[in-house]
Formats: structure tokens, sequence, C-alpha cells
């Protein structure tokens, strides 16, 4: 939060509603991750539905690591993975070592990626969302040490690319309004 | 706090992601090597999102049966033909049904044959599906004091449903039939012959290790077999029916795509420790 002031130009002194402001704008992302994590699990009676949950996540994670990572730093994206692990019944670590990846190659990508249009960006989610998806597969199969069958992560990949642009528009407005610590 | 310098800060906001890979391995031996670690972390979250699931569950079922309602009303005159026509197919097999459980009671009663003990049940409901991606398992909404212990066997009102996985505070865990790991002795009806149902995460289970010579037949009737004290005899689960490449899986009898309650039944039998769901260990003595 320090680093906001050194910016020049001049706003209103740091008060206590401000600070909070500011706090809640931050939390924003982690907060709006956990809650989707959550209704995703919620019983909505949809089939298949299992396959909601790693398509949410990885859609918050990936989003928000792009857009804004200040406030995706590496432990929410730790934090993130182990309730993903426990609601989506994967051996423990699986969705925590996918999702750091995830948030690392994002931030590589960062400088590129950003300044593309909508669709360079969801392409390249389809490729993270693949690799996501063939990793938890991997890493499944291997920690419980049998053969799985390939569909449901073929399904998870898809299901989590197509996905993607609804949450997009969403995440956008909150991006440029309420997730703005700018605008506090 | 500690005053550090630019570099070192620097330096350290890039080793973060490192390290904590390096702790997402060691959580994945963590898990690996005390898998009741993580069985006990889910139900205490399971245990905590129940509430919220089950309040939920109300308004989510109440759109349900409304979009339902209003596309049976499109057939409701065809359905109430074939209502009328099985009512009256079943009618005929109710008077068979009554006639032959009154020829067995004589039966039983001629030979001093020793009955079952009934069994006692609890009613749960169905509240979020708890597999994953990679597994068949429902959670159960149930009351504080339960008394559901792992191994119990669930039935919803037509067969077989599954087994307790794992039990927590007001939550209870069943891993289906249909899943990868889920390994049930069942009895062909009409030859008696045994065969092991194994799950496959599809809808359809198959049928393994029957005997030579009898082949399950095409809409056969399996029930549950006695064989290692794992369940009773006699359960329904479900009919034969031959995929296309000739394989016999298993229709289920329940409806384990929209299962809402479930009974769970304790039959006083632990001859086998509960199905080996990924990362599971057997229940400890004593809990």
């Amino acid at each position: 939060m320090a680093r906001i002031d050194q910016a020049p130009g001049i706003r209103p002194p740091l008060t206590l509603g401000r600070r909070l402001d500011i706090a809640a704008r931050h939390a924003f992302p982690a907060g709006c991750a956990i809650l989707l994590m959550l209704l995703a699990e919620a019983p909505l009676g949809i089939t298949d539905q299992a396959a909601l949950l790693p398509a949410v996540t990885l859609a918050c994670v990936y989003f928000w690591s792009l857009f804004r990572p200040a406030a995706m730093p590496p432990p929410v994206v730790f934090l993130i993975g182990v309730l993903f692990d426990l609601l989506a019944y994967l051996p423990l670590g699986v969705g925590v070592l996918t999702l750091l990846i995830t948030h690392g190659l994002a931030l590589r990508s960062r400088r590129v990626l950003t300044r593309q249009g909508f669709l360079p960006v969801w392409f390249a989610f389809a490729g993270f969302a693949a690799g996501a998806a063939m990793l938890s597969w991997a890493l499944t199969a291997l920690l419980s040490f049998r053969l799985l069958p390939l569909a449901p992560a073929l399904f998870q990949a898809v299901l989590t690319t197509a996905l993607y642009p609804a949450l997009a528009i969403l995440f956008t407005g909150a991006h440029r309004t309420i997730a703005d610590p700018e605008r506090a | 706090m500690i005053r550090l310098s630019i570099q070192a800060r620097q330096a350290l906001a890039k080793l973060t992601l490192p390290v904590l890979i390096g702790v997402a391995f060691g959580l994945m031996l963590l898990g690996k090597a005390d898998a009741l670690l993580a069985e006990r972390a889910r139900m205490a979250l399971a245990d905590a999102l129940v509430p919220i699931y089950a309040t939920l569950a109300e308004p989510f079922g109440t759109l349900r049966d409304g979009i339902g309602s209003a596309t049976d009303l499109w057939d409701i005159h065809a359905e109430n033909e074939r209502l009328r026509e099985e009512n009256e197919h079943l009618r005929r097999w109710q008077s068979i049904a009554l006639a032959l459980d009154a020829e067995n009671q004589r039966l039983k009663a001629n030979l001093r044959w020793i009955p079952d003990p009934a069994p006692s049940y609890v009613t749960a409901r169905v509240v979020a599906d708890a597999g994953g991606v990679y597994a068949k398992a429902v959670l159960l909404s149930v009351g504080p004091n339960h008394g559901i212990r792992k191994g119990e066997i669930a039935l919803d009102e037509r067969g077989l449903v599954g087994r307790v996985t794992e039990v927590g505070a007001r939550t209870a865990r069943v891993l289906l039939i249909t899943d990868l790991n889920s390994r049930i002795p069942v009895t062909l009806e009409n030859s008696r012959a045994h065969a092991i149902l194994i799950g496959t995460n599809g809808p359809r289970p198959r049928l393994i290790y029957w005997p030579e010579g009898t082949v399950p037949q095409e809409g056969e009737r399996i029930v549950t077999s006695a064989e290692a004290t794992a369940f009773p005899a006699n359960l329904p689960v479900g009919i034969v029916h031959y995929s296309t490449t000739n394989i016999p899986e298993l229709v289920p009898a329940a409806m384990l795509d929209r299962l809402e309650v479930v009974r769970i039944f304790d039959y006083g039998i632990g001859g086998i420790v509960p199905p080996e769901a990924p990362n599971r260990l057997p229940e400890r003595r004593g809990r």
C-alpha cells in the first residue's frame, strides 16, 4: 500500500476509511475466487458439475495473475490451491502445484499478453487450460498409482476454455472499477 | 518489521514462487505419508460448508422443479397413458409376489428357518457431489449425533448406491458403485454364479470374474453377494446390459445421477475394510 503514495499526484489523505477501501479492493480478486469456488461446488444439479470447480479456479488465477499480480501474489495462489485440493478431492498438493505453475507462467508472459486484445489472451488461456488439465491428470494418476481415464481431463480443458469469456467479462469490469486501488 | 535493502527485498520476492512450488511437492509427500490428515481436513471443511449447501439446495431445487413441471405439462397425456398401463402390469406382478411371499413364509416355517435380523438404518439428504473430476461420490448431511460408521451401506429406494468411506461430525461421504475404486462381490440372480462388479467412473460399472460356462445374460438381475462379509446377500444392484463392444455392463437400479435421499443401513458386518479410495487409509480402531 505504501507503493501507491510514492507515485506523483494529488490525492486525499490516508484516513482509516480509505485504508479499508484500498485493502478491500486488494482483497477482491482472492475473495471473488474463493466465493466462485464455493459456488461451483453448490448443489446446482448440473451433470458433470465436478469440472466447474477447476474451470473457475484456473480462470481466476490466470486472469488476476495477468492483469493485477499485486492482488494475486504466490502465497494467495498457494492458499487457493489448498482450498481447491480439499474441495475437488484431489490428492493434496496437485492443485497447488498446477495453480502455482499457471501463476508463474502467466507472470512471465505478462508483458506480451496484456498488450494484446481479448482473443490472443483467450487462445493463450486455452493452452494453459489444456496444460493444467494434463498436469493434474498425470499427477493424480501418479499419486494414486493407477491409470485414470483421459476423457474427464479433456472435458475439463474444454469447459475451462469455454467458460473463460463469460468470467473475463465479469473480471474486466471489476478490474476497471471495484478492484482498482487507484480509485479508492 | 525488519528493514531490508531494496535488493534483498526483490530477491526475496523472486524466491517466493520457487519456494512455494517446493512446498507444494512437500504437501504431496505429506498427503501420501499421512492420508488421514487430508481426510480430516476435507471432512472439517465439508462440516463447515454443509449447512450452507443444505440451505442453498432448497431454492435451487424449487427452481429445477419449476422448470421440470413446466416441461411435464406438455406430455402429461402420454405420461398418464403409460402410467395406467404400467399400473395394470404391476398389479398383476403384485398378486404373484404376494402369493410367492405367502408360500415362502410357509416353507420357511416348515424348515425352521432362522430369519435375518432387521437392520437399523438412518435416512440422510444428499447435499453435494463429493467426487471431483476423477471420482464418483456424494456428500450426505447427517445430524450431529448420527452414529454412522465407515463401511455402512447406502441404498436409495431402488437399489444399492455405495458405501460410506468418510465420516465427519455432520457429514458422511458415500463412494458410489460407479467409482473407479469400487469393487463389489455380486451374484447373477438366475444362475446364482458369483462375479465382481468394478466401477469405471462412467455411468455403467462392469462385471468381471464370472465362472467359466455361466455367462451373464442380457437383462439378468444382479444382487449383492454375502461373500467376504462386506455386504448382506440379495440387495438389488441392477440389471445386465451388453455394451456395443460386447462387454457385460450393469445398469444400476439406483438413480445415481439424481440422488436426493439415501438410507444408510447398519448390517453389523465389517468383514472387509471400506473401499480404498485414493489416498485413504483403513479406519483406525477406537474412532
